[in-house]
């Protein structure tokens, strides 16, 4: 490749205000929300429109390349056992539900990354939507993207999330035997629990003080 | 008197005649029994296989000594390393992400720090923003050529492990003297990095812009016109680019595919809009290109090194924002105010605002990108790695089928995963 081409490419802006009207309009009333946020375009839609939206940016935003998919779970950490509230060495997580960008109705969300390798054109676009709390259930991306398949086996493991007509549905990270879902909040991290994180409690005793202190 | 006694009698024997070359005649048919045995024969390869870097296992099926499928089988290294993220606060963070990808550690750090500055919203001074730059294409340096060593040693050729390993030596030496670590150096912290370069610093990198060509002269003469590298290399491990792009594949691989993208240049972060640099892709994204792609990336590395040395700015190396960056070791001594914000720091953590990011680099295997989601409180809810091994990995199975068995170390070392990476 020459010189000359790769000067012709240089970046330009990323254009969210474009980005967000044809995904609006593409989508309808499928859309529950759409903002720019920290550089990157975060929509929220229906669950069932999942694959709609998937297809309206494949093929009409020329968004062709998958980053990711990754899921998250709004329910506050549980508060590790032991930490009181007069203790002010502990780092202080809010307790109710709180939900991020673009908002949310359930436990679990699930979040796609969507880019383009055109040069030019190098806004990336969020799709987000809700998952149902006790049977988190979705369609299949990798019909259109074929890489969806490792990230959506990942969400099965650490989230327990199904994937309706995924080709291959088998665990990838744990064993086949593995229960539960560690990613899960309410899933425990157990060597946290058997020893709290040492560098929270490392105040030595005195010299000289007595055991019982 | 026997005929061996005849023949030894006198302190010497000769051979019988041997046949003559006409009569050794090879005929190449099957074994005995073998003419009805069509079934595909199933291999497994590791997961201790000192030619898939780590715990990667391949199980392949083969037809004769062509692969027909194949399977990589992960997460014998998985660590739930997003979990631990989640109970640790963002002052500790860095020390659990830097131990991901462990042959290039500083771009997971700089991943997960940039995350959390966006968040806070605060701006590195640029003497922190050319650190990075400077220790991230250093750290780019190491890691190529840590996998063009193995590389070459995976294939055969032990001279390429020898040159790769001697110069990344050289760097690893000086990532010592600066980090006090030669990997999971854990330098860059949220706000800036642990410490600012040393005394006489600018020496090292100009010994290291020196030594490293002459090496990389070696591996180069070693490498790139050997008759056996070539007949290893070219046309192995194919894919084309809309599979490549499909599959979510990133960095060298997508860009031996004639993909145009590097995140350096298209989604520029840090200061890297400010550093001259060409971005290599080559159009037959097979094994040679991404080795060609591999060696011309050290070079256009070694330029940007050049110019951080040469531009390198003044001033802070982390923000002067003490709810972030901890006080000097001396103002513990005379500032309760400081004492104070020193443990609440390293105790408690600092706080950062609800919200939602996803910041990428570009790291030596691909799109490097955390995906950080905090409530506003010191740990954040959700941190994401966007690991490039993990997704470039996906790619082996087009590439390896229709290939020969034997190729299938080439075929990884040229994707180069690594396993603390794939499965964090």
């Amino acid at each position: 490749m020459s010189e000359e081409t790769i000067e012709e490419i240089a970046p330009v802006p990323a254009d969210h205000d474009q980005l967000i009207a044809e995904f609006s309009r593409a989508l309808g009333d499928d859309l529950l929300s759409i903002q720019s946020n920290q550089g990157d375009v975060v929509a929220r839609v229906r669950p069932e429109a999942w694959v709609k939206a998937a297809q309206v940016a494949r093929d009409e935003l020329d968004l062709e390349y998958l980053s990711f998919i990754s899921v998250v779970d709004w329910m506050p950490a549980p508060i590790p056992p032991g930490t009181s509230d007069s203790d002010t060495s502990t780092p202080t997580q809010p307790s109710e539900m709180t939900y991020g960008v673009g908002g949310g109705e359930t436990r679990f969300q699930i979040f796609a990354s969507l880019q383009t390798t055109m040069p030019g054109r190098p806004s990336s676009l969020i799709v987000k939507a809700d998952l149902d709390s006790e049977h988190p259930l979705i369609a299949t991306w990798s019909a259109l993207y074929p890489g969806a398949d490792w990230h959506e086996r990942e969400a099965m493991d650490m989230y327990g999330v199904t994937f309706a007509d995924h080709p291959n549905p088998r665990k990838i990270y744990l064993p086949a035997e593995f229960e539960g879902h560690p990613l899960r909040k309410d899933f425990p991290l157990l060597a946290r629990e058997v020893k709290p994180w040492p560098g929270l409690v490392d105040v030595e005793p005195m010299p000289g003080a007595g055991a019982d202190d | 008197m026997s005929a061996l006694e005849h023949l030894t009698d006198e302190g010497r024997q000769k051979l019988p005649p041997r046949p003559t070359a006409q009569e050794i005649v090879v005929t190449g048919t099957n074994w005995p029994g073998s003419e009805f045995d069509d079934d595909p024969m199933i291999i497994n390869m590791g997961p201790q296989h000192p030619s898939t870097h780590g715990v990667l296992r391949l199980m392949c099926e083969l037809e004769g000594e062509t692969v027909t499928r194949v399977k990589p089988i992960i997460g014998y290294l998985h660590t739930g390393m997003e979990k631990t993220g989640e109970e640790l606060t963002f002052v500790q963070g860095a020390t659990n992400v830097t131990r991901m990808d462990y042959a290039s550690c500083l771009f997971n750090e700089v991943a997960f720090c940039s995350a959390a500055e966006a968040l806070l919203d605060i701006e590195l001074p640029p003497r922190a923003r050319w650190i990075r730059m400077l220790m991230m294409e250093l750290n780019r340096i190491s890691s190529h050529l840590l996998s063009l060593a193995t590389g070459g040693m995976d294939i055969g050729g032990l001279s390429a492990m020898i040159f790769g390993f001697r110069e990344r030596e050289y760097l690893l030496r000086f990532f010592e003297k600066v980090t006090g670590l030669r990997f999971n150096h854990n330098f860059f912290r949220v706000g800036g990095s642990a410490a600012d370069l040393p005394d006489g610093w600018q020496e090292d990198v100009d010994k290291l812009l020196t030594d490293i060509p002459k090496g990389m002269d070696d591996l180069d003469q070693l490498l790139t016109e050997n008759p056996i590298w070539l007949e290893r290399m070219v046309g192995v491990g194919m894919i084309d680019k809309e599979l490549a792009v499909n599959l979510g594949a990133s960095g060298l691989v997508l860009r031996s595919t004639g993909v145009d993208w590097d995140l350096r240049r298209d989604m520029p972060y840090l200061d890297y809009d400010q550093v001259e640099f060409d971005v290599i892709s080559a159009t037959n994204g097979d094994c040679y290109d991404r080795f060609r792609i591999r060696m011309a990336e050290i070079y256009e590395s070694l330029r940007i090194v050049k110019q951080c040395l040469e531009n390198m700015p003044d001033g802070d190396y982390r923000v002067q924002d003490r709810k972030v960056t901890p006080p000097p070791r001396a103002r513990i001594d005379e500032s309760m105010e400081a004492l104070i914000h020193h443990f609440k720091l390293f105790t408690e953590g600092f706080k950062i605002p609800a919200g939602q990011v996803y910041t990428a680099v570009e790291s030596p295997r691909g799109e490097l990108g955390c995906m950080m989601v905090s409530d506003g409180g010191s740990k954040p809810v959700r941190m994401h790695m966007r690991t490039p091994s993990f997704y470039n990995l996906q790619s082996l199975e087009p590439m390896m089928v229709g290939g020969m068995i034997a190729d299938a170390v080439a075929v990884i070392s040229g994707i180069d995963p690594v396993m603390g990476d794939v499965d964090r």
